[in-house]
């Protein structure tokens, strides 16, 4: 036995340097890319063999990109916050109480996270423009909050519906109204899901692309990923590699401390909304 | 309390009966309903509202765009064309170009996606040793944003930059090589979601089910064929659904990646160029429709043809 | 502290379905009430209205001399306590007792002190600042009891309370619920399936099946004077035995057992009835006695081939088949089909529960004797029991 247990160890160690090579390979690439000095930028090596923050130190005192990062984290905290608050609202009453037209919002929700986000460029950019939001942190923080809404809908409902009825019938029952049972005593117990949907909210606005390039036009609202696209280098035939690079990497920072410090919770959030079906 | 309770609760019922009220009529709803009922209406109000404000209206906006010539370079020139912008759509050789490479990433990705998603799944589903670790890892591309990761690529395939880059040529500026980058880079970063959609579904095959196989006499393969597929069907059929709809809608790894050119635009980026560069807002608006036509269509086929259950389609029951 | 009255109450659902059909019963205060039936005979359903969990959808209830149809539960003063016990995960036992004098806005410090009486009550002082799930299920129990008890409300519903406990812990916290209840006084309805409960528990028992009540009884003429074939198999264990048959005139029955006759009291109420021909006879174990043992009190005797004894101390048990016919009925396939004993030997299973000292032997055949006077008759057709109930 002993030898065998030993081998399937030993094998599940090789899969798993498989996985993890999959998984970082790209990674580490931008970051090497992103602390490569300029004379080693084009050496084509896969890390660099003279390390140095030059390009950090490009962005960080390039005002375009602190603005763009400022607007990226200011932009999607607000859509979360926004997105999560409804969202709970609406899931909650989605799994949890009757009341006419349920069904219709639910396919609602359904057409909208199956949206081409490219079919409502257009209309957006004109509705925004005779309203006075194109380019600013609404003209943004709106159509995220409208695209968010689907998956924390999905993802908050499957919560919900986990926490036992009786405990609302209970509440009921001691005297509590369909609000204060809401309020005082399914919210405690959601939070773990609410937490958890507001980090893939969140994600999901930080990697949002089209809308923060067709919708913004100055460094006023424009956030990290399309300001990244905008980077202009010496000529302009060719793209700054190294400051893009540091940005990118920026950008990915607090992305990976949410996914190692919240990974379960991820893979529960993930996971919870969409097999139960 | 009276001394005779039973004759006092019957004392009330002839109460109600002189009153007039005592047809308490079948139709109505107790006050605990009508309660839940308006907490409900008012709970998913802000949700609606702007999921309508921002989807709904903006769709039917597009589709009127779409009828009229709307070409922001010759704003006095707009009239009502009717459906000229979808003939010129549907008989240009660029939209069709751009519909095939579309299909194609569409396609070919969601294969690969779904065969090394399943592989990463059992993985994280069987590993016996570092499952937080793997589990984490596997996330990262799934959390990276999709530029960044789509930049990595670029930089890695550009030549005189790049680990990946051969000596003698450029990949990104021919075709086939691109659509392969394009692929890869999709595949790279959609893996680890279609694997965790697919190991939500391994966790529910019941682990004595697996053990019964194996005491009839079945193979590790045969085990995971006959018993685990079938019973993860409907979460295969949900992560390809979702796949499939977010790969046709592809775009910001080609923005990055080639922006397009050697004729790799997909219909997204298509659309974008005549809207945003080309300022031609009725062409735009017209492939938006057949996008999201498109789009519908898939989504349809799907539910139809596998009976794959959307996620949440269950919502609406209550208990 | 209240009566309850449930006048003409009807439960459709939006499909259709019908879950209680005309219920009337009248509780008097203080009154503790058992609703028991099989899975599916809307004793719960009959409760959550009475909660307030579910709509009325006919008919009046009637709590302390108002019509409360269209009150929501919070106004109704009634506390519930459920099968899983419902507490709150994320509150301490203190929190989960006093949540519903918070909702009612009392005072912290009355709060505090109707607790402390509370958790006094059930022996939970020491626990109050532990969470549910640091707790036993017996000690879960108790708090889902205590929530219902500090808020001193009209009425208390038990929605099968004790069958997430272990056998030892639930005859317990039977003895601890009638005690709480005989102390407070509160008006209780308490919904099992566990026909024990219904016996040991009750002031009075309500037997259900299919959203019709059967009979209201206490639980001692419940046993005694079945009204059918139903109340009749569902009350008592292990359950009462029934021979199909044929009543002739004079007041002789024909059944597996042997022809026999009836003692006059019976078939007095026979005749009253009316009714000859085709019978089920109901024999309950306890009225079989080993024929030595019995002397020359009146009954009928008859040959059991014995199939399994179980001596059990105090009594025992012995199982035999009778050949013939067995009893058939839609009341009794309901039964059968609740406990999910629907295998049958080809002959009627027979248990009957005989003095310690009798001489009976595994594949032997023992004469037996039963206690004509106490065999039920029904009508083989319609269930209903011909005996009339002598109070």
């Amino acid at each position: 036995m002993q030898p065998e247990t030993r081998n399937r160890k030993l094998m599940w160690w090789g899969v798993n340097t498989v996985v993890l090579l999959y998984a970082f390979v790209p990674v580490v690439w931008i970051v090497s890319l992103s602390l490569k000095d300029d004379a080693t930028l084009n050496d084509g090596n896969y890390l660099p063999t003279s390390p140095s923050t030059e390009s950090y130190s490009a962005i960080f005192s390039n005002s375009d990109f602190l603005r763009a990062l400022a607007n990226s984290i200011g932009i999607c905290i607000i859509a979360t916050l926004i997105a999560i608050v409804f969202g709970t609202m609406a899931a909650y009453a989605i799994a949890r109480l009757d009341f006419p037209g349920k069904k219709t919002i639910v396919a609602t929700a359904l057409l909208v996270s199956m949206f081409p986000q490219i079919a409502l460029v257009t209309p957006l950019f004109k509705i925004e423009t005779a309203l006075g939001l194109f380019d600013t942190w609404p003209g943004l923080i709106i159509p995220y909050i409208a695209f968010a809404l689907p998956l924390a809908i999905y993802t908050l409902s499957a919560f919900f519906r986990e926490i036992p009825w009786d405990l609302e019938k209970a509440a009921k029952m001691d005297g509590a109204t369909p609000y204060q049972a809401f309020r005082r005593v399914i919210t405690p117990l959601a939070m773990p899901g609410v937490f958890t949907t507001a980090i893939l909210v969140f994600i999901s606005c930080w990697n949002d692309f089209l809308f923060a390039l067709s919708l913004t036009s100055t460094s006023a609202a424009r956030t990290v990923p399309a300001a990244m696209s905008y980077f202009t280098g010496a000529t302009t035939f060719e793209k700054p590699t190294g400051p893009i690079a540091a940005a990118a990497v920026v950008i990915t920072i607090p992305i990976v401390i949410f996914v190692l410090v919240f990974q379960r919770r991820i893979v529960a959030g993930l996971t919870s909304g969409a097999v139960k079906g | 309390m009276t001394a005779t309770p039973t004759s006092a609760a019957a004392q009330a019922i002839e109460d109600v009966a002189d009153d007039g009220t005592v047809q308490i009529a079948q139709q109505r709803h107790s006050d605990a309903k009508k309660a839940e009922r308006k907490l409900g209406l008012m709970l998913v109000a802000p949700a609606v509202v702007i999921m309508l404000a921002v989807a709904a209206y903006p769709i039917l906006y597009a589709f009127w765009l779409s009828l009229n010539k709307a070409d922001l370079r010759r704003p006095d020139d707009n009239e009502f064309i009717f459906l000229d912008n979808y003939i010129t759509v549907l008989s240009s050789p660029i939209w069709w170009t751009a519909f095939g490479v579309t299909m194609l990433i569409t396609i070919v990705g969601a294969t690969f996606e779904l065969i090394l998603g399943m592989g990463l799944a059992i993985v994280m589903h069987r590993t016996l040793v570092g499952r937080g670790l793997v589990r984490t890892s596997a996330l990262v591309p799934y959390a990276i944003v999709t530029v960044v990761a789509a930049f990595s690529w670029r930089f890695a395939w550009t030549q005189g930059l790049g680990w990946l880059a051969p000596e003698t040529s450029a990949p990104l500026t021919e075709f086939w090589p691109s659509i392969w980058i394009i692929i890869l880079a999709e595949v790279w970063k959609t893996v680890p979601f279609m694997a965790l959609l697919l190991m939500a579904g391994l966790a529910l095959v019941p682990e004595d089910l697996l053990k019964a196989a194996s005491m009839d006499g079945a193979s590790a393969w045969k085990r995971f064929w006959l018993v685990t597929v079938p019973l993860i069907k409907p979460a295969i059929l949900v992560a390809l659904l979702f796949r499939t709809l977010d790969a046709f809608r592809v775009f910001d790894n080609i923005f990055i990646l080639t922006s397009g050119s050697n004729q790799t635009s997909s219909v997204s980026m298509v659309a974008y160029s005549n809207l945003i560069r080309g300022l031609n807002l009725g062409i735009g608006s017209a492939m938006s429709v057949l996008i999201f036509l498109t789009t519908g269509l898939i989504a349809f086929a799907f539910i139809k043809l596998f009976g794959a259950a959307a996620p949440g389609a269950d919502a609406g029951g209550k208990r | 502290m209240a009566e309850i009255v449930l006048d003409h109450v009807v439960k459709r659902y939006p499909d259709g379905a019908l879950a209680v059909d005309d219920f009337n019963l009248e509780i008097a205060d203080g009154e503790f009430i058992i609703l028991v039936g099989p899975s599916g005979c809307g004793k719960s359903t009959t409760l959550n209205m009475v909660a307030g969990l579910e709509d009325i959808t006919a008919g009046k209830l009637i709590i302390d001399g108002q019509v409360v149809n269209d009150k929501a539960p919070k106004d109704r003063d009634i506390a519930m306590v459920f099968q899983s016990y419902a507490l709150y995960p994320h509150m301490t036992v203190g929190d989960n007792m006093g949540f519903p004098l918070r909702l009612a806005g009392v005072d912290k410090e009355t709060i505090r002190k109707k607790v402390g009486e509370a958790a006094e009550l059930l022996e939970l002082s020491q626990h109050l600042d532990r969470k549910p799930a640091n707790l036993s299920g017996g000690q879960r129990q108790r708090v889902a009891m205590g929530r219902a008890i500090v808020r001193n409300p009209k009425a208390f519903l038990m929605d099968e309370p004790l069958s997430n406990l272990d056998a030892k812990l639930r005859v317990q916290m039977r003895t601890q619920i009638s005690r709480i209840q005989k102390n407070l006084g509160t008006t209780t309805l308490y919904v099992t399936h566990d026909q024990t409960e219904a016996m040991t528990l009750g002031d009075r028992v309500v037997v259900m099946r299919a959203g019709i009540v059967q009979q209201v009884g206490t639980p001692a003429h419940l046993y005694a004077h079945p009204a059918n074939l139903f109340v009749a198999g569902f009350i008592g264990s292990p359950s009462m035995n029934f021979f199909p048959g044929q009543l002739r005139g004079g007041g002789t029955v024909v059944t597996a057992l042997g022809e026999a006759r009836l003692p006059d009291r019976v078939r007095q109420s026979l005749d009253g009835a009316g009714s000859t021909g085709e019978v089920i006879i109901g024999i309950r174990p306890e009225h079989f006695e080993d024929a030595s043992l019995v002397g020359d009190k009146p009954g009928a005797t008859f040959d059991a081939p014995i199939d399994i004894v179980e001596a059990m101390g105090s009594d025992v048990y012995a199982y035999f088949t009778m050949k013939g016919d067995v009893a058939h009925s839609q009341d009794l396939d309901d039964l059968a089909k609740d406990t999910g004993n629907e295998l049958h030997s080809g002959g009627v299973d027979v248990t009957a529960r005989l003095d310690a000292a009798a001489q009976v032997q595994r594949g032997r055949t023992a004469r037996l004797w039963y206690d004509t006077s106490k065999v039920q008759v029904f009508d083989a057709a319609s269930g209903k029991n011909l005996v009339a109930a002598v109070r």
